[in-house]
Parts: C-alpha cells; structure tokens; sequence
C-alpha cells in the first residue's frame, strides 16, 4: 500500500524504458513558476518570499522521501536546524563566506543524515515515523544544551557577508535571488532524482517492496540513498534560511517544525512535483496572517491536516493534475 | 555515600525515576494497546493525558468533586470523547495506509492542545494533593512522600491488571485473536468493530489515568503531554510496539535509568533515553520484547 496518489504510474511504459522524456506541461508548470518566482519579489515583501522559499525547497526534500518513497518521517526538523546551526556557526565564528557556510551545513546535514538513516532505515511506517521522530527529539535536547548553539537564544546576528566575494548580501534582493538559485537548484536535483531510473526504483519500492527485492534490488541502499539526500537537501534548505534571517535558533529543531513539513507536503500534494511548494507557500502565508491569533494558528493547522486526511488526500496540486489529467 | 553520591540523593533520583517511570508505562501501555488492535499509534495520547488532568481540575473546581472522584470519572470522560473520535473519523481510514491514521491524530493533539491553551494560556494551573495522602514516611535512609509511593504501586497495579486482563482472560484472548487475524475472529460472530472502538476508548482512559495521577505532582498545564508523549514513543519502540509487558517493564525501567543519569551525568539526562532506543535499535530492531516480523 501506498501514502501516495500514484503519481507517475500513468505515464506509458515506452517512455519509462526510454528513460523519462520531460512531460511537456511539466515543463510548461515550471516555466510559469520561475516566472512567477522571478517577478514576485517586486510585488511581495521579499523576506516572506525567502521564508517561503527555503520551506519550499525544504518541502521538496521531504516529499523525495514521502511522496516516492513511503517513508513518512516525523523527525525532518533535525536536519533543517542542525544544518541552520552548523552555517550559522560558521558564518559567525568562524567567519567563514555565506557559499562556504552553507555548503558546510548542507554537509553536516548529510552526515546526520547518514548516521540517523542507517539506524532506521530497517524500520517500516509507523515503526520508521515513530523513530525518526525520537531521534529528532534526541537533537533537540542535544542543541538545547550544547554552548555553540546558544541554548534558549540560538546564534543571533550571523552575518551575510559576500557571496563569492562579488555579491553583498546585505542587499534584500540580491540576497532574494540567491535564495531563489539555491531553491531552484535543490527542486532541479529532486526533480532529476526522481525521473531517474533512481528514481523509478525509488517508486518500485513503494509500490511493491518484496517485489522490487525479487528483481534483484536492494530496498534498503536505495531507501538510505533517498533518505541522505532528502537529508541533505532539508539541510541546504536550513543553512540558507539562517544565512537569510541571520539566526539559528531552537525553533528549527522542534517536532512542530517536523509537522509542518509534513502539513506542506500533505496539503500541496504528496508524490507530485510542485506539490510541496504550492503547501509551503499556503502555509508559510497563512502563518504570516495568523501570526497575531497565537494558538488559533496550531488549531487552524490541526484542522487543515484533519480535512485532508479526511477527505483531500491528493493535495491542492494533486487535485488540480487529476482535474487536468496530467500529473504536474 | 555509594558510588561518590550521597545516598540521600541517590534515592531521591531513583524515586524521581519511578515516578516518571510509572507515568511512561502507562501512557506507552495504553499506546501499546491501541496500536495492537488498530494498527495506529495515538499521536492524540500526549493531548488525552493533559485532558485527564484537565476533566480532574474541571470536577474540583464545577462540580466539587475531589481526586477519589477524578481518577473514576476523568478516565470515563476522556475515554468517551476518545470513542466519539474513533467512531466518527479514525474508522473511516483503517482501509488506508496507517500513516494516515498517524497524521489525522497529530491532527487532533495540536487541536486539543491548541484549544486549551488558548483557554488556560501555558502556564499551569495547581491541584492539591488528597487529604489522605500528604505527608510522609522516614525510611531513615530517605523520606518518602505518601502521595509518590501511592502512584508509584497504583500504577503498577493498572499495568499489571492490564496485562492479566490481555494474557490471561478470554475477552483478552479474543483481543489477541483480533490482532492476530480480524476478519477470522469475525467470521466467529464476535463484534470487532466494537471491540476496537471500546480499545480506543480503553487506551484513552489509560492516558487520562495517568493525567489525574500527575495533576498533584506536576501543575495542570496545556502543554504537559506534548513533549512527553516523544519520550513515551522512544519507550515504546524500545520495548517493542504492541508488547504489553514489554511496555510495562521498558517503562518502569527506563524512568529509573533516567533518574540514575541524572545522579551521574546530568547533561544526558534527557538524550539518554534516546540513546538507548538507537542503541537497541542496532541490535534488536523490533525493540526488546518485539514479536520478529
């Protein structure tokens, strides 16, 4: 059984053993979003925008794991704040340039992601969520004792600095579209993993694990490859966020912030392409306006996840392929 | 003076550790449960907990109903409120993978906690401890609160009768069939829709008992169960998902851990409980008494 609405399957089984073709209206929807991504900034209030992004991209790794693996992790916030930790640190202490920073805590990200994907790699659904989550819980109390990070008050005040020596981040839209690259690179690289056949094992897995076994594939390298770089990709969405808000801090390693991700996917639609960024955005936005409510927010999120699981399981962009009869 | 520590603290800890061992065990007891017949772990359960503190603080302060009273009621009404939730959304996704159930109940805990604290803010609320139990005995070596060792041998004795109750019975042993193989035990003419519904309700109850029992002891706050139902988790996969014993014991057993570390390394204090799960994780993955899959 999948988490899933069977995204890909529809696609005719030449193409799969020509090696996925690009989808013309994929390519279409993606032209539109670079469009609209590279105009927005001009209309919106661009920090929203990176905040939006960096969930985007974070969103996006995530999905790797849930939409086409199954695996449903509750512990993804680990990666993101320890990877915000880990630049933030070395853009700060070590003053070390924004490029490096990042690379540093997309990195550290990997590793972590190694380390906690072999130990639960072997475990399955609820069983695979349940352990994610403690360990995630285990980084939290790690960060919220730990001196370099701060404790309570995090790492404040890191600095943007000078990308490559050329671009000063100080600037709010050069630093947008840095932020917009970073982004459009991870969606690239996730983007490509999946139509890959990387990807279509990936997918096999899902479908029918003893299966894909039987065909002579090993579920859990191709599950742990998945699993790092999803890991990988959550920390580069992390490490930049830090860059662009100048702060590292607890709120990033929290289990909320592990259900929010899951709030993104889940509402955008699992196992589709643009899913996760349509649900980061609607959630990123209805946070910026109910940030006033306090706790009305956790309840209006509570009862976003109830509606969907009850009766929107494809997501916002996974109703709008079946409505177009493509997936998107 | 053992091991460089002072007796006297070294004591206090192990108390310390009982007592928050008594509350794992019987949150990852009721956890346990549930999961065995429903295939779902109750994310709500942290949320369940708080509420059973909550319904207990509620009867004191509307109705002038004491804490005798609480620890019967409290479990009845958490419980109901679980079943209505069962009846009108779990069931409809048993068809579903089970992840969703996973999801629809965070759902719900961030609801439930969402609410309540925007009624009672996050700061706790107090609720004194029964008459007959405050004060306390000397044991020469430590003093020992009435009202501690009270929850300490009450919730022993749930978990234990729980167990019996599950091993040992014939209604048990038609939970057990269930679990194994539900159509079967249908095709018998026992009712298992109900029954999984009454183990919902029955796993609830469980986590408002441990809510009542903690209300004198920590202070009746919103967000009492959202940090320790992750804990609770790391039990249950450490003593096996679904084990009854396994729960019991894993539970008593790591609040005691937990509190040594405390006397030993404070700064684990709160990690090692993790650090077991992955350690036990690599060496038995489907926790100490998991059935092999």
């Amino acid at each position: 059984m999948s988490v899933t609405a069977k995204p890909a399957v529809a696609a005719p089984p030449a193409r799969v053993a020509t090696g996925p073709a690009l989808a013309t209206h994929q390519v279409a929807a993606f032209v539109v979003m670079v469009a609209l991504l590279v105009s927005a900034p001009f209309f919106v209030y661009p920090v929203f925008l990176m905040k939006a992004l960096c969930f985007a991209l974070f969103a996006c790794a995530f999905n790797l794991l849930l939409g086409y693996v199954g695996l449903l992790s509750f512990g993804h916030a680990a990666f993101l704040g320890s990877a915000g930790y880990a630049s933030a640190h070395a853009a700060k202490v070590w003053g070390w340039p924004p490029e490096l920073a990042i690379l540093f805590g997309t990195v550290m990200a990997g590793a972590l992601g190694i380390v906690i994907g072999a130990l639960t790699i072997r475990s399955r659904g609820i069983y695979f969520a349940n352990i994610t989550l403690a360990f995630a819980q285990m980084i939290f109390f790690f960060s919220l004792q730990a001196k370099f990070t701060g404790g309570e008050d995090g790492i404040q005040a890191v600095p943007r600095g000078t990308l490559l020596g050329v671009l000063d981040l100080r600037h709010t839209y050069t630093m947008y579209f840095v932020v917009l690259a970073v982004f459009l690179l991870g969606f690239l690289v996730v983007y490509r993993a999946i139509h890959s056949p990387f990807g279509q094992v990936l997918k096999a897995i899902r479908e029918n694990e003893p299966r894909a076994t039987s065909l002579g594939y090993q579920p859990e390298h191709y599950k742990l490859i998945a699993f790092v770089l999803s890991a990988t990709l959550s920390g580069t969405a992390g490490a930049t966020k830090a860059i662009v808000f100048q702060l590292a801090s607890l709120t990033d390693v929290h289990w909320t912030m592990s259900g929010e991700v899951v709030l993104m996917t889940l509402l955008g639609g699992m196992g589709t392409v643009f899913g996760p960024v349509a649900g980061a955005f609607l959630v990123i936005s209805l946070e910026h306006y109910l940030a006033q409510l306090g706790s009305w927010l956790t309840i209006v999120q509570g009862c976003i996840f109830i509606v969907c699981v009850l009766t929107f399981r494809r997501g916002v962009v996974g109703e709008l392929g079946r409505l177009l009869g493509k997936p998107l | 003076m053992i091991f460089g520590v002072p007796t006297q603290a070294l004591f206090g800890q192990l108390l310390i550790g009982l007592i928050n061992g008594a509350f794992y065990a019987l949150l990852s007891l009721g956890l346990s449960v549930i999961f065995g017949l429903l295939n779902i772990i109750n994310f709500t359960h942290g949320a369940q907990y708080m509420m059973g503190a909550f319904v207990a603080y509620f009867l004191l302060q509307w109705a002038g109903l004491g804490y005798w009273w609480a620890l019967l009621i409290a479990p009845i009404i958490v419980g109901v409120t679980g079943i209505v939730l069962e009846r009108t959304t779990l069931k409809r996704l048993y068809q579903l993978d089970h992840l969703y159930g996973l999801l629809l109940t965070f759902g719900f805990a961030l609801i439930i906690q969402g609410l309540f604290r925007h009624q009672y803010g996050s700061s706790g609320l107090p609720y004194s401890m029964p008459g007959q139990l405050t004060g306390g005995q000397n044991l020469g070596f430590m003093f020992l609160p009435n009202y501690r060792a009270w929850v300490i041998v009450f919730s022993l004795a749930v978990c234990l009768t729980t167990w019996y109750v599950i091993e040992r019975t014939r209604l048990g042993s038609y939970l057990r069939a269930a679990t194994e193989n539900p159509a079967l035990v249908q095709a018998f003419g026992i009712n298992v829709p109900r029954m999984i519904t009454l183990t919902y309700g029955f796993g609830v109850g469980l986590a408002a008992l441990a809510g009542v029992l903690a209300a004198p002891i920590y202070q009746v706050n919103p967000l009492m169960g959202a940090d320790l139902i992750i804990v609770v988790f790391a039990v249950v996969v450490i003593g096996g998902l679904g084990s009854i014993m396994g729960s019991i014991v894993t539970g008593f057993g790591l609040g005691v851990v937990e509190g040594f570390t405390k006397v030993f390394y404070p700064e684990a204090s709160n990690t090692v409980i993790f650090v077991i799960m992955a350690l036990v994780l690599l060496v038995r993955p489907t926790g100490l008494f998991g059935r092999t899959t």
